[in-house]
């Protein structure tokens, strides 16, 4: 499924539903991650989300917003394939439940086109306050990621299989060009965003196409359109001649382990399903034998990056297990590389996954962050197209296609007193 | 089974009592594709003294969150296996004062339940496999222990109560799961898995009917006997005034609590409820002065929030977030309390809340999980939760501004710091 053109370069997925309490209104820009630019680009929707032309602090924007029944707009930094999404997620009751019968999609519309296009400025800049705060607050959030261990040791992994590469970008950037950004180069960034970058929009709610199409131009008919650039497409992770292995110190109880692995085949519903029996889901082998049989760890599970074709194990155990952990993890593998599975495995790998495509419906959240992936990777199949290419997928292709996953890095996060 | 249609809200729940006390709710929306189903008891981590049989038992901390992770043990394996092989997604939590079983599934709904209601109501563990739980319970504990939100939060209640068993840690410590037996657990299963301490809710693409003959069908006949449980006597004086501790964290962090006078079940129960969440959004939330000048002075950022919570015998409000001057923003919060509280609070802003507390609440609706655990703690607590627009009609300016200058003073307060360890 491909977006509407509203204008250049701006895409719009229209998604009717009657069933929600609320409408859902995102937009974002997509652009590639660069390390250079990465945290500049994350700084700003957050300088934007302080103040427009006509609610100049944030004290005029809540007040606007409590007044439309306490609709939300908050501003999104993600990372889709090597592509960072930035701008702002809307939600706000629906018409048929506004007691005062008031309509709110075109408000709330006007006030994200606001919040893109009629930002607070003072001398041709944003206002120095906001800048300084926001980009002390980015600093602040950067570093706060070692506060959650488990989220921590999932990022240094992915820093250390991709180093060097887009992908290996943490989607705030870093701390040291966190501190570079300069109030001048933020808002010319800024300027080339918005006139040069695509602009992904999703609607989720009970107004019909043309309302919503209206009413999005008229909140972004100051958008100033350039030649609008192409996204960046995902590139190949180069393969190592051998595994490498990084080991960390930190003052924490438990240890980190984390692997990194390649996926060669391009066989991407037949590696959802192997994914999902590796570690994917409560019955998938890492669940089953390293936490229950084993009883090695409370968390134990893998990630499939389906757009950079990688899978990453996470998991958190005593160190000194790190040794029978880490055999008992590429043994599963090797087990399912062999096809050596039960047929309830397989055919519960498959419903777990047909589950989730067949729910998405249901959460205006997971649509939009699935909308915006597939638009951010070029790619245009809707969760029912995905579903039925699972449901097709044979046992031979799941293990020729995990046959070709093999170990690229290992991440090993210890406490201070074990590795004195 | 009785529907009841709530106009203003657009939801219809239908409700029936079994003969055997089991509470069942259903909320039909044949627009999903999604069944969700959620069977909860009315026990939890504050409940490990109670009378059983005439006699009082001490239990170990952490006992209901480990039967939790045993139930899913049967005859024939593992339940989690049994559903997820129908795609279902399972799951389960214990919380302070209830432990709650759930799966969202679009496929076998009723194949789905019947393994739902099974698992729950029939245990079946060993001495050797309450032993291996150790092990997996043991790095759930360490996990947590790691992380500071959780250890900020633990202190801060441990410096608000002196005895009741809210201050106890839900899983326990490695120290006192060490002591669980399969007998503790089978004895406590026993208590409280009894179809009159329990209700099962259903939100979704389903035929209440078809529900209420199949808990019928699986469940006990009999009901079981209400357990006296003790959950410590507690005064007004908070444990102990201050707590800090440091860790290995990028930046300090506080939260700073107000023991609130608790209220007895019933309409007031949730009114209480209402009224603590909307004086929290006036006194400290996103869009409230307080919150306003301490962005903007840099005091606080976008981690600051705060929250009024109740559970039996005990209610607290609480705020904080990452902040360089803990003890600054603690005393900005009284000090605004105390300004409110004396006839501080703007009409226009107060109007604005209102609006914005009945969107937050709407919104809240989309989400099945939120709408099962709502209408089960409305039960377990003696309240109608679906009828949240009449309890803000009833709600008024000077309401909010009793409830600050009653509960939310420097004498009720504590603080709760993590700070970052020197290198």
């Amino acid at each position: 499924m491909e977006g509407t053109k509203l204008a250049e370069g701006v895409y719009l997925t229209y998604l009717p539903a009657r069933k929600f309490k609320t409408s859902l209104l995102s937009a974002q820009f997509v652009t590639p991650i660069r390390e250079e630019t990465a945290s500049a680009f994350a700084l700003l929707p957050a300088v934007l989300r302080r103040g427009t032309v006509s609610c100049p602090d944030m004290g005029a924007l809540s007040a606007r917003l409590d007044q439309l029944y306490g609709a939300s707009i908050d501003y999104t930094v993600r990372k889709k394939g090597e592509n960072q999404c930035i701008g702002f997620v809307a939600s706000f009751i629906d018409d048929s439940f506004v007691p005062g019968g008031e309509k709110l999609l075109e408000p709330v519309a006007d006030l994200l086109g606001e919040l893109i296009c009629d930002p607070a400025t003072e001398r041709g800049r944003f206002v120095n306050a906001y800048f300084e705060t926001e980009k002390a607050n980015l600093i602040d959030a950067i570093r706060s990621l070692i506060n959650d261990k488990r989220d921590y040791a999932d990022s240094r992994l992915l820093q250390q299989i991709c180093a060097g590469e887009p992908y290996g970008v943490s989607r705030l950037g870093d701390e040291e060009s966190a501190a570079k950004v300069q109030p001048h180069k933020l808002y010319a960034l800024y300027a080339q965003l918005i006139s040069t970058a695509r602009l992904e929009l999703v609607y989720s709610g009970s107004a019909d196409r043309e309302r919503v199409e209206q009413a999005l131009r008229a909140a972004l008919s100051t958008l100033p359109r350039e030649a609008v650039r192409g996204i960046a497409p995902v590139t190949a992770h180069p393969a190592r001649e051998a595994a490498k292995t990084v080991e960390e110190t930190l003052d924490v109880t438990q240890g980190k382990l984390g692997m990194g692995f390649t996926c060669a085949s391009d066989d991407t519903a037949a590696l959802l399903i192997g994914n999902t029996l590796f570690g994917g889901s409560s019955n998938g082998r890492l669940f089953m034998n390293v936490r229950e049989k084993l009883s090695l760890c409370y968390y134990a599970s893998s990630t499939y990056h389906r757009h950079k074709g990688l899978i990453t194990v996470s998991s958190g155990i005593e160190f000194e297990n790190y040794q029978r952990a880490y055999d008992e993890i590429l043994s599963q593998l090797a087990e399912i590389q062999a096809g050596r599975l039960e047929d309830w495995e397989l055919q519960s790998a498959r419903s777990t996954l047909l589950n989730a495509y067949a729910s998405m419906g249901d959460s205006q959240g997971k649509l939009e962050n699935f909308y915006l992936g597939q638009a951010a990777t070029g790619q245009e199949e809707t969760p029912a197209e995905l579903a039925a290419q699972v449901r097709e997928v044979t046992p031979e292709r799941i293990f020729a296609a995990m046959k070709t996953v093999s170990l690229d890095t290992v991440y090993f996060l210890r406490g201070k007193e074990a590795a004195e | 089974m009785k529907p009841t249609f709530y106009e203003r809200i657009g939801e219809s729940v239908h409700r029936e009592t079994l003969p055997n006390g089991l509470e069942i709710c259903v909320v039909p929306k044949p627009e999903y594709a999604k069944q969700y189903a959620f069977f909860a008891t009315r026990y939890g981590g504050m409940d490990t003294r109670f009378c059983l049989g005439g006699k009082w038992l001490d239990t170990p901390a952490g006992i209901a969150h480990y039967l939790e992770h045993k139930m899913f043990d049967t005859r024939e394996g593992n339940a989690l296996q049994q559903l997820a092989q129908n795609g279902a997604e399972p799951n389960a939590f214990t919380s302070n004062a209830m432990t709650g079983y759930y799966f969202d599934s679009t496929a076998h709904f009723e194949e789905n339940l019947e393994i739902l209601l099974s698992f729950v109501s029939v245990p079946y563990f060993t001495q050797e496999s309450v032993a291996k739980e150790q092990g997996i319970i043991a790095q759930e504990i360490r996990m947590i222990e790691d992380n500071p939100d959780w250890q900020i939060y633990t202190r801060m209640m441990q410096s608000l109560y002196r005895t009741s068993t809210a201050r106890t840690s839900i899983a326990g410590t490695v120290e006192s799961i060490s002591h669980i037996t399969a007998e503790t657990l089978y004895d406590c299963h026993k208590a409280f898995y009894t179809p009159s301490n329990m209700i099962l809710t259903v939100v979704g693409n389903v035929d209440p009917v078809h529900i209420v003959d199949l808990a019928r069908r699986i469940l006990p006949r009999e009901g079981g006997t209400a357990i006296p449980r003790d959950y410590g006597q507690e005064g007004e004086a908070v444990a102990q005034k201050e707590t800090r501790l440091a860790m290995e964290v990028s930046s300090p962090q506080f939260l700073t609590g107000f023991k609130c006078r608790p209220v007895e079940d019933g309409e007031a129960y949730f009114r209480m409820a209402v009224l603590g969440d909307m004086a929290c959004d006036i006194l400290l939330g996103d869009s409230s002065p307080l919150y306003l000048r301490m962005y903007d002075e840099g005091l606080i950022n976008t981690s600051f929030g705060g929250s009024f919570e109740m559970m039996p015998g005990v209610a607290y409000l609480y705020a904080g977030g990452d902040c360089k001057d803990a003890r600054r923003a603690a005393e900005e919060i009284c000090k605004e309390a105390e300004r409110l509280g004396s006839g501080g609070i703007d009409e226009d802003f107060y109007q604005r809340v209102r609006r914005a507390s009945f969107g937050g609440n709407l919104r809240g609706l989309n989400s099945f999980e939120n709408i099962a655990v709502s209408l089960t703690e409305g039960y377990f607590h003696g309240y109608d939760p679906f009828r949240f627009p009449q309890v803000f009609d009833s709600i008024t300016r000077d309401d909010i501004a009793a409830f600050l200058r009653e509960n939310v003073t420097g004498e009720r307060s504590v603080l709760s710091e993590i700070v970052p360890k020197e290198p």
